[in-house]
């Protein structure tokens, strides 16, 4: 059995996740720290989760198609995006990102003010406050959040499909490799890649659920 | 030097209107809880910020709103010791400590260990706030607080977290603090009890409203207002007419009360603290006394508390009526009480006790 779309698969999720997490936590931040304009910015932020994959597909390829602006642009320098392991990449940013950055905020908001409050008055700047005080009691939440977002990257489809297409060997991720395998009436294979599939989901549930567990275990008698 | 403040902010149910100056001294504001105690010292911090006003710390001017001036809660160099003490969960008690703290490491080093041993945490550096009881969380947030060494410290209601027993202990140790650090105290509390024990200066909010700020014997024996009775503790209030300059008709009691102090026309309320009424053996009718009847005995630690009801017998179509008005509460020691009890008693207003109230 051919092997690669594990490889593109994992590939594809973990500088997915990376990139969420680059992305998503300062967001996250900064949306809980907003006065206003916070239920506009986070409709539009949680957007790509209820959105059909390929409408988010549909999208990003007006956003870095050939004829769009930014394609055109990048096609000066001989890049092109679409049908490329990278487009997998971006789709599963887009759609797993309102994942990252709707555990994130959640966590924020939980954090005490006055802790803030506290380390404002003892002079400390925000963003040491952020570094050294909310990320590291927010780290289980985090944490949880990084391995859901993994866990969405991983499963992406339908947006992957429409922006990186099917190509074996170069976009062809497990979730596209299932498709592609029940089409062509191979069984065999495509059980092996839904088990892949369930065992890596099952996993993560477990260690969400140990990392949230972790958390509350941290917390107990804390003022 | 000292604390000048003068913030108007406009709030959810009143709008917050605090002014008062400061100086070296330690100023307990006294207060209800919602009433704005914790907003005041908030805006002063630089965590909320008023709507229009002046606050300046010695000579640094935190916030004028004229000058659209407005200080980082960062640049304010004040002490904040927060009710529930935010100490921060994830670091130890040493590394809490430190975190306030500008200096090399070798410095820190140094002043966080002076700042454990003066604060009687000694063992304790490496343990995690949900390791230490609440009279030690206390004590780090405190040495914290210090250790960033603040030009004014501010409590707020910082025993309310703690049981009675620790409350009186910490009590002391702020005390002490206070004394050695001699720095100005911004005390907030709603336990008048506290506020009396710990400053000199007490002032009274009531709805966003500072009223007043004095000494805390005037505030005490004889406060100006009706709010500022009820805060200190008085219990037994009535609405009064004015009959001459020494003698006003109390509502609620409906009797004369003879008074010390002439009355002026601002006064409407006279109140009378529970320890202050006597309970006189005698039958005769005179001013500033009741007949009543008791309705009411609890037994408290050391002291009687008797609830009584103003009776007055009356004649309706031939047949004897009695009416009850006025609930009024009395406090005296248990031996006191055992000499005087009965179902009915009568009560006398001695004119030095009754406090005249706006």
């Amino acid at each position: 059995m051919n092997i690669s779309p594990l490889i593109i698969s994992f590939k594809v999720a973990c500088t997915a996740t990376i990139l969420t997490i680059i992305l998503g936590i300062p967001f996250a931040w900064k949306v809980a720290n907003m006065k206003k304009g916070k239920g506009l910015i986070d409709g539009i932020a949680t957007m790509p989760m209820v959105l059909p994959p390929t409408i988010v597909g549909f999208f990003l390829l007006l956003l870095i198609g050939k004829n769009s602006p930014f394609g055109k642009f990048l096609l000066q320098f001989d890049i092109t995006l679409t049908f490329t392991w990278i487009a997998a990449v971006l789709a599963s940013v887009v759609v797993s990102f309102p994942l990252m950055y709707r555990t994130a905020r959640g966590a924020f908001e939980a954090v005490d003010t006055n802790l803030i409050y506290a380390g404002q008055t003892l002079g400390m700047s925000n963003f040491t406050i952020f570094r050294k005080v909310v990320l590291p009691n927010t780290m289980s939440s985090i944490l949880a959040g990084v391995v859901l977002t993994f866990a969405r990257a991983l499963g992406e489809f339908g947006a992957t499909i429409m922006v990186a297409g099917n190509i074996p060997g170069r976009t062809q991720t497990i979730s596209v490799a299932i498709y592609s395998a029940v089409q062509g009436g191979q069984r065999e294979q495509s059980y092996a890649w839904v088990a892949v599939i369930m065992l890596i989901s099952f996993g993560s549930i477990i260690s969400m659920n140990w990392f949230s567990n972790r958390e509350k275990g941290n917390s107990k008698g804390v003022v | 030097m000292g604390l000048h403040v003068d913030i108007k902010k406009t709030m959810q149910n009143f709008s917050l209107q605090v002014s008062f100056d400061m100086g070296c001294e330690t100023l307990s504001i006294l207060g209800a809880s919602g009433s704005g105690k914790s907003m005041t010292l908030k805006c002063i911090a630089g965590i909320e910020t008023p709507d229009e006003g002046r606050i300046v710390l010695d000579d640094t001017i935190l916030f004028d709103s004229k000058q659209k001036i407005n200080l980082l809660p960062q640049q304010r160099n004040i002490g904040y010791l927060f009710q529930n003490y935010a100490l921060f969960p994830n670091m130890t008690v040493e590394e809490n400590i430190a975190i306030g703290l500008k200096a090399s490491k070798q410095e820190k080093r140094t002043l966080v260990e002076e700042k454990i041993k003066s604060f009687y945490l000694e063992g304790l550096e490496k343990k995690k706030p949900s390791q230490l009881s609440g009279g030690q969380q206390q004590r780090v947030a405190i040495a914290r607080m210090i250790a960033s060494n603040p030009k004014i410290i501010m409590l707020d209601e910082p025993f309310s977290a703690l049981d009675s027993y620790l409350r009186w202990e910490m009590e002391q140790e702020i005390l002490d603090i206070i004394e050695t650090y001699k720095k100005p105290t911004l005390f907030v509390s709603h336990n008048r009890d506290e506020v009396y024990r710990i400053s000199d200066l007490i002032g009274v909010i009531d709805q966003g409203r500072l009223s007043f700020v004095s000494e805390k014997k005037d505030i005490f024996e004889n406060p100006k207002t009706f709010i500022g009775a009820v805060l200190t503790g008085c219990k037994n209030f009535t609405r009064i007419k004015k009959v001459n300059e020494y003698k006003v008709y109390a509502f609620d009691w409906q009797i004369n009360l003879i008074t010390k102090e002439p009355v002026s026309n601002d006064i409407q309320y006279v109140g009378i603290r529970a320890h202050h009424i006597q309970v006189i053996d005698s039958n005769e009718e005179s001013d500033n006394t009741m007949l009543c009847t008791v309705k009411k005995i609890i037994d408290n630690t050391f002291t009687t508390i008797i609830l009584v009801e103003g009776l007055r017998n009356s004649q309706k179509n031939g047949v004897d009526k009695q009416h009850n008005y006025g609930e009024i509460r009395l406090e005296m020691p248990k031996n006191e009480w055992e000499k005087v009890k009965g179902n009915q008693v009568k009560l006398r207003f001695i004119p030095e006790a009754l406090l005249l109230l706006e």
